[in-house]
């Protein structure tokens, strides 16, 4: 307590942690939507492309957010373009992209400033970029989001889960592929000067594979996202100011310690479902419901066959 | 028996190719319907056609109005991304009631409607799978997974259904179950039904109508003089050659 006390009490960790968990919490909602739909990568190269536009506007003494919000966008809507003709391999692409535009960033950095501080900030981020005016965008850009996923939710379910049969019943898909887009990039924009390009992207993965493991249900899924992606904020937050490490790869530690707690928690789950046959004298009848022949199920039938007793198994281990 | 959908000479491509070219055929009401051609031979074109999603090129397609006011529900094929989608059983079936004709100018609706929620419990009544409302879809077999899907698609309407490809990645006893499910939902549910299928001696015993597409229409009409073809008996191995 007396710790966060201490922290609130300068300005730039206030506006670090407002600024912070408002992007937070939007990447962890569009990142729900990215990763089902396949496009995990698009955080990624869309950073990079950001990190090669600021140092081109710092190069040329222009103001970074103005120039690289639009050409991150404009690189958002290609990489779907891309993606949805199919002409070339999503992944292909996004990593061509993204490689090509950290090149150009470097060379153009290295040609008129050299690697400053400035650089290595804009790479693993810093706590002090955000500015009071980041802050209200990232308010504004929050409410966008959050309203389209309470107003839209179920539209935005259709899109993701199979855009096909949206599309034949009405669902202006490409509009929704758009504006999720359009999101992203400004999220990643915005994100990554604290985050720093290389640990943007894990801002977007990260909530959702990890509540993936436990939740089963699209709805829990998207809320455990986006409270997941706060907390883990504020716990890294916390622990960079502690510890004085840096804050962007400190948040993402925490989301990987939360990603292994929920893989855990998922192998604890589907272990006490399994184990409970064997308490019933070793009967291999399915519990009702489960698929006799999903995966796991198969596994285990196939290493103890039919009336042989295993010498020891892993539900007898835990017997006293 | 009225005629659903009515092409004349219509053809459906993509910016300088046609996929399907001078094709002329009615579905009507009550009919099976099965479309069966080689890879590339513009099924899936002809199937994005009905649906409207693309406009025919040429020629003329006719939509009966009641359909037009009800949609027509559809099965795409399946991809790899929903294989390990967290979704409910439930959520799926009740996305199916987002059509477009109960579309109001606002519809900015955070909750599904209670109607919404009684089509989706009969659909799932339906089709027998209203025990694995709460399950996941990711953890069902593929035949549970595709009778979620048709549930879905009854959802947006119980006229007609198309079918793309349904059987792809069945095992044999789950296609036996499907094609009972399709026979069951065609005759006494009353839907017309348009399926899309490589399996052609599985089809030939229930459809009423086969449509062979290589681009252009090798055959339409009743399965009986299709297995009279040439084109047919490729197909079914040459029986009767």
């Amino acid at each position: 307590m007396k710790v966060i006390a201490e922290m609130l009490s300068y300005p730039f960790l206030v506006r670090a942690f407002a600024g912070g968990i408002l992007v937070s919490l939007c990447a962890a909602l569009l990142g729900v939507m990215l990763v089902l739909k396949r496009y995990s990568m698009i955080g990624d190269g869309l950073s990079h492309v950001s990190f090669g536009a600021i140092s081109v506007a710092v190069a040329a003494g222009w103001a970074p957010l103005p120039v690289s919000i639009p050409v991150v966008v404009l690189a958002a809507f290609f990489l779907l373009r891309i993606t949805e003709n199919g002409r070339m391999r999503s992944d292909a692409a996004i990593a061509m992209i993204s490689a090509s535009s950290l090149a150009i960033g470097i060379v153009v950095t290295s040609l008129t400033t050299g690697m400053t501080t400035d650089v290595s900030s804009y790479m693993f981020g810093s706590i002090l970029a955000m500015s009071r005016g980041d802050v209200w965008l990232s308010a504004v850009l929050s409410a966008v989001v959050l309203g389209m996923f309470l107003f839209c939710y179920h539209r935005i379910f259709a899109v993701t889960f199979d855009e096909s049969f949206a599309r034949a019943t009405g669902v202006n898909v490409s509009f929704y592929n758009v504006v999720t887009a359009v999101l992203t990039a400004v999220t990643i924009v915005l994100g990554m000067r604290m985050m720093g390009a290389m640990l943007i992207s894990s801002l977007v993965i990260f909530p959702a594979l990890t509540s993936m493991r436990v939740f089963k249900s699209f709805r829990a899924v998207v809320i455990s996202s986006g409270v997941l992606a706060v907390v883990c904020f504020c716990i890294g937050m916390t622990g960079s100011y502690v510890f004085s490490t840096p804050a962007g790869a400190s948040v993402v530690l925490v989301n990987l310690g939360a990603y292994l707690l929920f893989w855990l928690v998922e192998t604890a789950l589907k272990r006490r479902i399994r184990w409970q046959p064997l308490k019933t004298g070793g009967k291999r009848t399915p519990p009702a419901g489960e698929e006799p022949a999903s995966g796991s199920a198969r596994k285990w039938k196939t290493i103890r066959p039919e009336g042989e007793r295993a010498p020891y198994s892993a539900g007898e281990k835990k017997r006293p | 028996m009225s005629a659903l959908i009515t092409c004349r000479h219509v053809d459906f491509g993509y910016e300088n190719h046609d996929a399907v070219i001078d094709l002329s055929m009615e579905v009507d009401e009550g009919d099976y319907l099965c479309v069966v051609g080689a890879n590339g031979s513009g099924k899936s074109t002809l199937v994005k056609g009905l649906l409207g999603l693309i406009k025919p090129t040429k020629g003329e397609l006719t939509v009966a109005e009641e359909l037009r006011r009800t949609g027509i529900g559809y099965l795409p094929q399946q991809t790899a991304a929903q294989r390990d989608f967290p979704a409910a059983v439930w959520e799926v079936v009740l996305s199916g009631t987002l059509s477009r004709r109960e579309a109001r100018p606002f519809y900015l609706r955070p909750f599904y409607s209670a109607d919404a929620k009684r089509l989706a419990a009969s659909c799932m009544e339906k089709l027998g799978i209203s025990d694995l409302k709460n399950h996941c879809y990711r953890e069902l077999s593929g035949g549970q997974q595709q009778r979620v899907l048709i549930a879905r698609a009854l959802c947006a309407t119980s006229r007609m259904l198309i079918l793309d490809e349904p059987i792809t990645g069945l095992d044999p006893q789950a296609i036996q179950d499907f094609y009972r499910l399709v026979r069951r939902l065609n005759r006494d549910e009353g839907v017309t039904v348009l399926m899309v299928s490589h399996d052609v001696a599985g089809i030939i015993g229930q459809a009423s109508r086969i449509l062979h597409l290589q681009q252009r229409a090798l055959f339409f009409g009743k399965p009986e003089d299709y297995r009279r073809t040439a084109a047919g008996q490729r197909y079914l191995g040459g029986e009767g050659a």
